[in-house]
């Protein structure tokens, strides 16, 4: 689809979907979703629904690929084909293939695998549905499997997208305003680190507007890191006793 | 659970106190998704399947100029399971499709003559996509719920003059007038039971998967498993089989 | 901050005030943070959290159930529901002298016997030796094997053993459990025990488990 920079998505300072320039979309985050795995989390913000899953530690194999001091991660990010609107053939491409990469990037940094030589934690992202900001979906589902699984970490990933449409800046782009959008910045966070995991941007920003938009995602990293606290006590309530 | 379901089943039991001809409980919610033109979300105890229905314009088959094409696609992510892997579809994963493929195509659920834009030229392809999300056992009958469910509640997109889909906008919905299930006996030494969880497809003899229209007419059948079925039993399996796809076809909607 | 929590990785427990750092934590600028999703044990001298989930990984002098994966000329390769695979030699198993040279092993343990045995020996590697050189290690002759989840073990035993004492009176079953979270059963109402037991496993949070434990076994 023709990105149309000039299509008007903000009217009266609300959104197409009603919502304020610095607004999340609905979000709902479960954990525990895939029986068969390790661990496990849903997570949708608006029509973006992402279902993770960490399979391991396990033996890794072909042996080659161990590693005897530490445990690898290894990430795959996968679209369904009905996720989007034009059917997506099955199977990884260019695109799929370099966000999988990117999201183990923006997870390593928490992850502490010593305690896991010659292992490997596998963890698969699926986009059920796609409606814009799916690589920040995904990791923040993946950053609640990988504790589900009790998984070691150095503090959970938070991620959100920001970005430019008709000259405003705005969170959480969804599907039809990343496809008009005049910028969008991807970042991952952990946050009690401050630490910044995870950061890309398409289009054109000043440095003033990217430093704003940079400070935007970091507050929102914030509360999404309370919204997954919250999934996980939720999930444990009553272990305490 | 080592050895233990196999040790149940001898003495007429199961791991979860089923009785051998009952389902886990299911659970079907049509509509899960709404970028698919239709789609359902199907939970058999604890095995989970999503069905998605992509609709496209796209040219007939030869030898049928007048009708649409159906194409069944299944997805094994190692996400669901352990023991799925990265890569193309598995032999599992293909056999699972192509069960549910001659289930619908044979059936003649869809009126596939009134799937023609332009006859001869312009058809409408009918894309069921199913993934599995969590493999507990019996994603046979799960996934044929799915495809089936989702397949009744699918509309058309609209077309613009050119007969370009226009996005995000539809009319009318896909002619489905029957409603295939699938139900997998299982045979384990001389014990027939239905819906096998995972660590009970573990030690089955063989399987067979039974696919039912509507009037009990039988529309697909594969043999699965290592054993062969003795000759006798056949007729006990498809009796079984036909008895637990009129009550699941109930829950279809 | 209570002494008994659930905290989240990364989570803030306490200054670290010259304590011992157990497991599942970490130390930055004497501060002190949990690496699991986990119950915080905090008193005077330790911090430490209990995750309350996770895949077993062997610990020097664990118990736990294995099963025989494969035979090698001097001892038997284990599989004990873990990323890790262990060795058991045969000095480790066998009190009689064995002459390797003409002596088949799998006249004592054979591929898919399940063996009672003690981890003796990790390395920073994860190469684990398993031994059976102790009174309670033992090869484990019928009944079935389940599985749970490996940190839930302790509350399968119960405090002081009263958990497992009472299934087996009530059940009149035999019950080892292993800590790599596995737990083998034999006897006739094998049914019962094994009931109880994943009702533990699922519902260790709930209140009042001990009562429906009992009530569970009693009819």
């Amino acid at each position: 689809m023709a990105k149309d920079l000039n299509k008007e998505l903000i009217i009266d300072g609300l959104r197409m979907d009603g919502r304020l320039t610095d607004q999340l979309r609905d979000v709902k985050m479960e954990i525990g979703t895939v029986s068969s795995a390790s661990g496990s989390a849903y997570v949708s913000f608006g029509h973006t629904t992402a279902i993770a899953s960490v399979q391991g530690p396990r033996s890794l194999f072909p042996k080659f690929l161990q590693n005897s001091q530490t445990g690898i991660l290894r990430v795959r990010y996968n679209m369904l084909p009905f996720s989007v609107s034009d059917r997506k053939s099955p199977g990884p491409d260019r695109r799929s293939t370099e966000l999988s990469k990117v999201i183990r990037k923006s997870l390593e940094p928490a992850v502490i695998l010593d305690d896991f030589p010659k292992a490997t934690i596998d963890g698969f992202i699926e986009m059920i549905e796609a409606d814009g900001s799916t690589r920040v979906t995904g990791i923040n589902a993946l950053s609640l499997a990988l504790a589900h699984a009790g998984i070691p970490m150095k503090d959970l990933v938070a991620a959100c997208s920001v970005g430019k449409i008709n000259n405003t800046l705005i969170l959480d782009l969804n599907g039809l305003e990343d496809n008009n959008s005049e910028s969008d910045v991807a970042v991952a966070m952990m946050p009690n680190k401050n630490l910044i995991t995870l950061l890309q941007m398409d289009g054109m920003l000043t440095k003033e507007e990217f430093m704003k938009l940079l400070n935007t995602a970091k507050d929102a990293c914030g509360k999404i890191y309370e919204m997954q606290k919250m999934a996980l006590l939720e999930k444990y309530k009553g272990e305490e006793q | 659970m080592i050895g233990y379901a196999e040790e149940l089943i001898k003495h007429g039991k199961r791991a979860d106190n089923r009785a051998f001809d009952e389902f886990r409980d299911i659970e079907i919610k049509p509509n899960h998704i709404e970028k698919a033109e239709g789609s359902a979300y199907v939970r058999i105890g604890k095995t989970q399947v999503i069905a998605g229905v992509k609709m496209g314009v796209g040219t007939p088959f030869a030898d049928t100029p007048n009708e649409g094409v159906l194409m069944v696609n299944t997805e094994f992510s190692p996400l669901a399971s352990p023991k799925f892997e990265s890569g193309p579809p598995s032999e599992d994963a293909i056999e699972l499709a192509r069960i549910v493929d001659r289930g619908i195509r044979e059936s003649h659920c869809i009126e596939m003559s009134k799937l023609a834009i332009i006859p001869g030229e312009k058809v409408w392809s009918v894309f069921i996509d199913i993934f599995v999300m969590d493999h507990q056992g019996n994603l046979q009958d799960a996934a044929a719920l799915a495809a089936i469910t989702a397949l009744l509640n699918t509309r058309f997109p609209k077309l613009d003059e050119n007969n370009k889909i226009i996005t995000g906008e539809h009319e009318g919905k896909l002619p489905v007038v029957k409603k295939p299930v699938s139900v997998t006996v299982c045979k384990a030494g001389d014990k027939l039971f239905v819906d096998p969880a995972l660590d009970e497809e573990g030690i089955v003899d063989s399987k067979m998967a039974l696919g039912f229209v509507d009037d009990d007419i039988i529309c697909a059948i594969q043999k699965q498993g290592n054993v062969g079925i003795e000759y006798d039993m056949i007729d006990s399996i498809i009796d079984l089989g036909m008895r637990k796809a009129k009550e699941l076809r109930k829950l279809v909607r | 901050m209570k002494t008994r929590t659930i905290v989240i990785p990364g989570e803030y427990l306490d200054e670290k005030r010259g304590r011992k750092l157990g497991s599942g934590t970490y130390e930055e600028n004497d501060k002190v943070y949990s690496t699991f999703l986990g119950i915080a044990r905090i008193s005077e001298n330790e911090l430490s959290v209990v995750p309350l989930s996770g895949t077993y990984l062997p610990k020097l002098g664990d118990r736990v159930i294995a099963t025989i994966d494969e035979v090698e000329i001097s001892g038997w390769f284990i599989e004990m529901n873990s990323p890790y695979s262990a060795f058991l030699p045969i000095a480790e198993a066998v009190d009689e002298f064995v002459d390797l040279q003409r002596t088949d092993i799998t006249r004592y343990f054979d591929i898919g016997d399940i063996i009672f045995g003690r981890i003796s020996r990790v390395t920073r590697n994860k190469n684990v030796q398993l031994s059976m050189r102790d009174f309670e290690s033992r090869k484990l002759k019928g009944g079935i094997v389940i599985k749970v989840t490996p940190s839930k073990i302790p509350r399968i035993i119960g405090k002081e053993g009263s958990m497992i004492m009472m299934i087996k009176e009530k059940t009149k079953c035999e019950i080892v459990t292993g800590q790599n979270g596995l737990v083998w059963i034999r006897g006739e109402d094998k049914q019962k025990a094994i009931e109880a037991i994943l009702t533990i496993d699922r519902e260790s949070h709930m209140t009042g488990l001990t009562e429906k434990i009992e009530k569970m076994l009693g009819e």
